[in-house]
């Protein structure tokens, strides 16, 4: 096999693995935005407010530790043990609920029947709160998250190895994937099964859906509008703890991480912001679109780091053509 | 009481139409500008200039900008910060490409030169509409930055990366560099903020602002009736850019003086513009003036408050600021969802009938 054609086909299946972690974090836009019509702008920081808790309340931190010492003059830093990390996670699942129940009884309850415009702006609000909670809650240094290697590997660390080898005896080339893409792939996928099957076979789940498609006919047949929201922004938060981990562990816990919110948008474009399958492909599509084309294209001839906008580029093109995204409902306006 | 419209008759048509047509606001406005004008440039120094007046009239013109597009025209545009950095390069280009080039001519030139680009990333929104054109001006925002990053002709070829403001005149006095006097610079922002300030208040209320706000209440209806959807449209853009263009060439030119486009005119900059408008109120030029005062003084005051006297961390009053920025946010949109513009509305309606509501 020619050099350079292997070396596209390595870049287009580590696009594909980033293009699964981009499908993560449009996933609880659109488990928001099907059920309750906001376009959740604050799911990225979610995101990063999950792991940080998650990584605080791994390593026994006091939260606003930093708050308390400077206004009491004391010297608080930590509790002085570690949290297994699978217990860690259940917390931080508690947490994330409880946070899904005040947005819901503080914030949105009292936006009822506004314009979408106005929820769209009270969820960057909410991205601001909670950037600034997170930070005085937790520090905002670059922490390193590691769910795994407490608990030994999760995969077998020589997976990659294993891929490498395989390929290279197959194709007289071997292709190197991150150990971490791999992982993240398996969770998921996992997650969205489990996703599927909770709003096909169970009652909330079909309470949930029934909410998407009419919350008045649902409201009629005695559906709480309060509790599927309160669940759906739970379920949101759920999948930020998990896209939180996912990238945490890939780049560590920081401020960037609210940014993949950022990514994510193209993708909800793409795939039509109502639709679960939408978000998958568009995911699949953007991530080894811009893996490509910055190896083919942007790279070699633009001067590199054109990851930033291709993304937004190709969905703008993209929606001239097809205004409501691969698989979202037509848009029928009328007067 | 304080505020009455009693005994204010018009007799032409033209007082009628005034922008001020109660003695009272007129009055007002003209003291206020007086102040701004003739008692302020007296009285300024170097840390009210640099850290409240002049950043406060730059954001006021972008805020106007903004306030356009979406208050007025309800196009949601997030590439604020896109559109600055357009206006800050042109300025630049012009400034250092014709350096007996007046600095008036140079920052209007940048308004024209971001108007342009503005038509064009604003082609698609005859297209998209609503969340999917919010997040397609996106587009416009990660792709400005990324050129301006990336093509060293923007920059002039310069090692650092950075832009930086030769010294220039305008009528002999030195209004950018570093050895300008704080009134010079003040003066030159004053004169550009009040002048988009009347540009736009008599833009939305005359036949164009009218079609913006058909497209904005309802799109398919305006069309019915005669508005052209493409015209309105391309034109609150290209107006709104040329506003955005102005600020981002005045934030650059006298505010900064030297620039390095991802920090400066990053998402960051797009978000704190539109929450300037949010917080103002949208569809209002008054509004646009209090959103800007208010995001400028919070910083400053939460940092007198924090630092000055409580003696925190600035880094904890960092991430405070952020906290009571979004919290604020989000308190305004429940419980007045048209921002100070509205309360100042109804402050004057309880004015009116002080101190004997019936």
């Amino acid at each position: 096999m020619p050099e350079q054609l292997a070396f596209t086909i390595e870049v287009f299946l580590n696009g594909l693995m980033a293009g699964v972690l981009y499908a993560l974090v449009a996933l609880g836009f659109v488990l928001i935005y099907k059920a309750s019509g906001i376009f959740n702008y604050a799911q990225g920081v979610m995101a990063l407010f999950a792991a940080m808790t998650l990584v605080g309340i791994q390593n026994g931190q006091v939260p606003f530790s930093h708050l308390i010492n400077a206004i009491f003059g004391t010297d608080v830093h930590s509790f002085g043990w570690s949290v297994h990390s699978g217990l860690a996670i259940v917390f931080t699942v508690f947490v994330m609920i409880a946070l899904a129940w005040m947005v819901q009884k503080f914030v949105f309850r009292h936006l009822v029947g506004q314009e979408p415009i106005i929820l769209f702006m009270a969820t960057i609000g909410l991205a601001y709160f909670l950037e600034g909670v997170a930070d005085l809650m937790w520090g905002s240094e670059i922490k390193s998250l590691n769910v795994c290697a407490a608990e030994g590997a999760c995969l077998p660390q020589g997976i990659n190895m294993w891929i490498d080898e395989t390929t290279f005896t197959a194709f007289g080339y071997g292709f190197f994937i991150d150990n971490l893409d791999i992982v993240a792939s398996i969770v998921a996928a996992i997650l969205v099964i489990g996703l599927v099957a909770f709003a096909q076979y169970t009652k909330q789940g079909r309470a949930m859906r029934a909410v998407a498609d009419d919350h008045q006919a649902a409201l009629s047949v005695g559906v709480s509008l309060n509790f599927i929201w309160v669940l759906v922004w739970s379920l949101a938060g759920f999948v930020a703890l998990v896209a939180g981990i996912m990238w945490g562990a890939k780049s560590g816990v920081q401020f960037s991480l609210s940014l993949i919110a950022l990514k994510a948008l193209p993708v909800l474009m793409l795939g039509g912001f109502t639709s679960i399958p939408g978000a998958i492909v568009g995911g699949l599509i953007i991530g080894v679109g811009e893996k490509l084309f910055e190896f083919l294209i942007g790279a070699p001839f633009l001067g590199g780091a054109t990851e930033n906008w291709f993304a937004y580029m190709l969905a703008l093109l993209f929606l001239v053509f097809r205004p409501q995204g691969l698989f979202g409902e037509k848009i029928i306006e009328r007067v | 009481m304080f505020y009455r419209e009693a005994g204010d008759f018009s007799t032409t048509y033209a007082e009628d139409q005034q922008t001020f047509p109660i003695k009272f606001d007129r009055y007002r406005y003209y003291v206020v500008l007086f102040i701004a004008i003739f008692v302020i440039p007296f009285i300024i120094n170097d840390y009210w200039a640099n850290s409240l007046l002049v950043p406060f009239l730059i954001y006021a013109i972008a805020a106007i900008g903004l306030n356009i597009l979406v208050g007025y025209c309800g196009q949601v545009s997030l590439g604020t910060g896109g559109f600055m950095a357009v206006g800050a390069y042109s300025c630049y280009k012009f400034m250092t490409a014709f350096p007996d080039l007046s600095m008036f001519v140079s920052v209007l030139l940048a308004g024209v030169v971001t108007a342009a680009v503005g038509v064009l990333f604003g082609l698609p929104s005859l297209r998209i509409k609503g969340f999917y054109l919010a997040v397609a001006t996106l587009a416009a925002q990660f792709f400005l930055v990324w050129l301006f990053n990336r093509v060293p002709w923007f920059y002039n070829y310069s090692a650092s990366g950075q832009i930086s403001a030769p010294e220039r005149d305008t009528f002999g006095i030195l209004i950018t560099g570093p050895n300008t006097e704080a009134w010079a610079t003040y003066l030159f922002c004053l004169i550009f903020t009040v002048g988009s300030a009347l540009v736009a208040r008599n833009l939305t209320r005359g036949s164009v602002g009218r079609k913006w706000m058909a497209i904005r209440d309802m799109d398919i209806a305006a069309e019915i009736i005669g508005v052209n959807p493409l015209r309105a449209k391309l034109t609150a853009f290209a107006v709104s850019s040329f506003f955005i263009g102005i600020a981002g060439a005045l934030f650059f030119s006298i505010y900064l003086g030297a620039v390095e486009v991802g920090e400066v005119f990053g998402i960051q900059k797009s978000f704190l513009v539109l929450f300037m408008i949010i917080i103002g109120g949208l569809g209002s030029i008054f509004g646009s003036f209090a959103g800007a005062a208010f995001l400028v003084l919070l910083p400053v005051a939460l940092k007198v408050v924090g630092v000055d006297w409580l003696g925190w961390p600035t880094d904890i009053v960092a991430h405070l600021q952020l906290v009571i920025v979004g919290g604020l946010i989000i308190i305004f949109l429940i419980a007045e969802p048209h921002g100070i513009a509205q309360l100042w509305r109804v402050a004057k309606e309880k004015l009116r009938l002080w101190p004997f509501p019936h």
